[in-house]
């Protein structure tokens, strides 16, 4: 049974931090694929299009009819462990800190065996289920879970490396005066978070939640306004040290296209919120974050995004906004490359239209924001790199892999 | 008359026989701007990037861009800022004659009201009673509406509630009279805006811009220190920024007082 984490200590002043090193990260491109999978949580592996084959590890040709098609297909990631190791020592630096480490053979039920790291309760001849993750340098790794949830099994080191736990760390909600930075607020305290930094600009401005927001537990109002490059940079000064999980929850959501807004006043608006607020947070936040990668059991974790699903295909109702989060989109894959360098996660969560002021017009089905938080703290949780929240975003993923150019046309009528 | 000493002017403020006093606020990012429903646009809060900061972006010097809207922080109000002085002859900031960028000033101290109340209104009664005190307000004087709002800050300063803002301002019937029987050459006011807080609900709404600018005069806002000035006998300099059909700007607010 895995034995439950307890609440790290501060830190010893005297103690150097060490230095976040990474696993091996190199991997064929189509082995990319597992990747993909693992990014969303999933578990694919290549299915032979042709002899329906499940084949691991990912290759170009089938080795059973030697076709070239195989497309990576959910498979069922039931299976057994057949054979398990624990390693004690290696000459890899990553590992060598990590001892000891168990890896094990898993006989997939759908046919192929892996290799896969193991959960602390996993025993040898046990029922397992498979999972793929992403591990520090950014790559797909099997975990072998067991077949049923056991106590505390988020707490087993193997899994938490692997993973961006809230519990027992530090959290930083960058917009509290937001319906999804309070409900972020909320579902971060609950999932264990030892502080829930929430940032508040114009103090002087009262707003909706307020007080339920200042009642959560273990929550910290602190001055932040992402609009401002000064009071980013005085927040990171006082607090970046001590973030280990970074949620970024600014929106601004104004509805027409790029010839209906009369002046770019509030294109300019949503520019210094969204996409200079993003940047003003990299440059303050992520030096610090980058470098407490592997700071303990509260090391720096991730850099959270909210952004629309719009980013990924515009919605011309919402044209000048979609333009802006799609400007979001790519800085966090800029962002995701450079903190993948101190082991920190960039988590994107896309969402449809939520149910807040600002999509009032918009028909159902929409995304709660409670539910938007709990998605999040959910892919944390699993160690997700990508996350889509609710019908509408599910629904424009599945088109865009079928074909984007149906998708824009339909958006844009 | 002979021609003014303007040496001898120069040599009294050296001395500080003529004292010069800053009622400005200083420009930061925190200041609080005037709000507008969030489907309005918005006027820009200061911002200040640095450029480089003898650093590798500039070796040996610092420097900063700086943003913000014509009406943050200390700030000129032009008569073309209100619809009723849209169409007058220079009245934008780069046509306003220069002299009128120099004028007298008296002090009328609403502060204990203010204190009691924060929706209190100016009245002709306020002014009339003023003036048995402190004589009849020359003509082309600034009115400087002391409300000691400028020593709250945040939440207090702005005074925001769910029906809007709270904070001391002129009636539309004072504001008529400073105009038409004063002949004032602008209001000059402590609070964010030369109106109360809820001058939205007053007929004319907002009257201080609507007859002010109306007639070609002059707003000040977000001014500090008028507890320092006497009730009369200051002069104020205040040159908002030469901007081509500019409709206000952030200044520097400057008091000339003799010392007593």
């Amino acid at each position: 049974m895995t034995k439950p984490l307890v609440r790290p200590k501060r830190k010893d002043p005297l103690k150097k931090t060490r230095v976040p090193l990474l696993p091996q990260g190199v991997r064929s491109r189509t082995a990319l694929g597992l990747t993909a999978a693992a990014a969303e949580g999933r578990f694919r592996l290549q299915v032979c299009a042709d002899c329906a084959a499940v084949i691991y590890p990912p290759r170009d040709a089938c080795p059973r009819c030697l076709s070239a098609r195989l497309p990576f297909r959910d498979v069922d990631n039931r299976g057994t462990l057949l054979a398990e190791t624990t390693i004690r020592t290696s000459t890899d630096v990553y590992f060598r800190e990590r001892m000891p480490w168990r890896i094990g053979t898993v006989q997939l039920d759908a046919g192929p065996s892996i290799v896969a790291h193991l959960h602390g309760d996993l025993r040898e001849g046990e029922r397992t289920r498979l999972q793929l993750k992403i591990d520090k340098s950014g790559q797909a790794i099997a975990m072998a879970l067991p077949a049923e949830d056991t106590p505390n099994m988020a707490d087993d080191p193997q899994w938490r490396e692997l993973t961006c736990d809230p519990k027992f760390r530090r959290v930083l909600i960058t917009d509290g005066r937001t319906a999804v930075g309070q409900a972020l607020a909320e579902a971060v305290s609950e999932a264990g978070a030892s502080v829930v930094f929430v940032g508040v600009a114009d103090p002087w401005k009262p707003f909706p939640g307020e007080d339920r927001l200042r009642k959560i537990e273990r929550v910290e109002i602190v001055a932040l306004d992402l609009t401002d490059t000064i009071s980013v940079n005085e927040c990171a000064g006082e607090f970046a040290a001590r973030v280990d999980i970074l949620i970024n929850t600014a929106e601004y959501v104004r509805t027409g296209g790029i010839i209906d807004r009369k002046g770019l006043t509030v294109a300019r608006e949503e520019l210094e919120m969204r996409y200079f607020g993003l940047t003003r947070l990299a440059q303050a936040f992520g030096p610090v974050l980058r470098a407490r990668g592997a700071d303990g059991v509260n090391s720096a974790a991730a850099f959270v995004n909210l952004l629309s699903v719009y980013a990924l295909v515009n919605w011309p109702a919402y044209g000048a906004f979609s333009a802006t989060e799609a400007a979001c989109l790519s800085a966090a894959q800029s962002l995701r490359a450079e903190l993948r360098q101190g082991g920190v996660k960039v988590l994107n969560a896309f969402f449809g239209p939520l149910e807040t002021e600002w999509y009032q017009a918009v028909p159902p089905p929409k995304v709660a924001p409670s539910a938007l938080a709990r998605a999040v703290v959910r892919a944390l949780q699993q160690g997700q790199e990508d996350v889509f929240v609710g019908d509408i975003a599910e629904d424009v993923r599945a088109r865009l892999a079928v074909d984007p150019k149906a998708l824009e046309r339909e958006l844009g009528s | 008359m002979s021609a003014p000493d303007l040496l001898a002017f120069a040599s009294a403020v050296a001395a500080g026989d003529i004292e010069v006093i800053d009622l400005t606020h200083t420009l930061t990012p925190e200041f609080p701007t005037i709000v507008m429903p969030p489907e309005l646009g918005q006027c820009a809060p200061f911002r200040m990037e640095e450029v480089s900061r003898y650093d590798e972006r500039g070796l040996g010097w610092y420097w900063n861009n700086i943003s913000m809207g014509e009406h943050t922080g200390t700030h000129f109000d032009a008569p073309v800022h209100w619809i009723s002085g849209k169409d007058l002859a220079n009245n934008s900031v780069d046509t306003i004659p220069a002299a009128n960028f120099i004028a007298p000033a008296v002090v009328v101290d609403i502060s204990k009201q203010s204190a009691a109340n924060a929706d209190y209104e100016l009245t002709v009664a306020d002014v009339t009673a003023w003036e048995k005190q402190h004589g009849r307000i020359p003509p082309r004087s600034w009115v400087l509406l002391r409300t000691d709002w400028a020593k709250k800050s945040g939440r207090d300063y702005v005074n925001m509630r769910e029906d809007g803002q709270h904070t001391p301002g002129p009636s539309p019937e004072v504001v008529r009279f400073l105009v038409e029987e004063r002949d004032l050459h602008g209001l000059g006011t402590e609070t964010i805006g030369t109106d109360a807080g809820q001058a939205f609900h007053f007929n004319p709404p907002y009257p201080a811009h609507y007859y002010m600018h109306g007639k070609g005069r002059y707003g000040l806002q977000c001014l500090t220190n008028l507890d320092l000035l006497p009730p009369t006998g200051s002069v104020i300099v205040a040159a908002p920024l030469k901007i081509r059909r500019g409709s206000g700007s952030p200044l520097r607010v400057l008091a000339l007082v003799r010392r007593a």
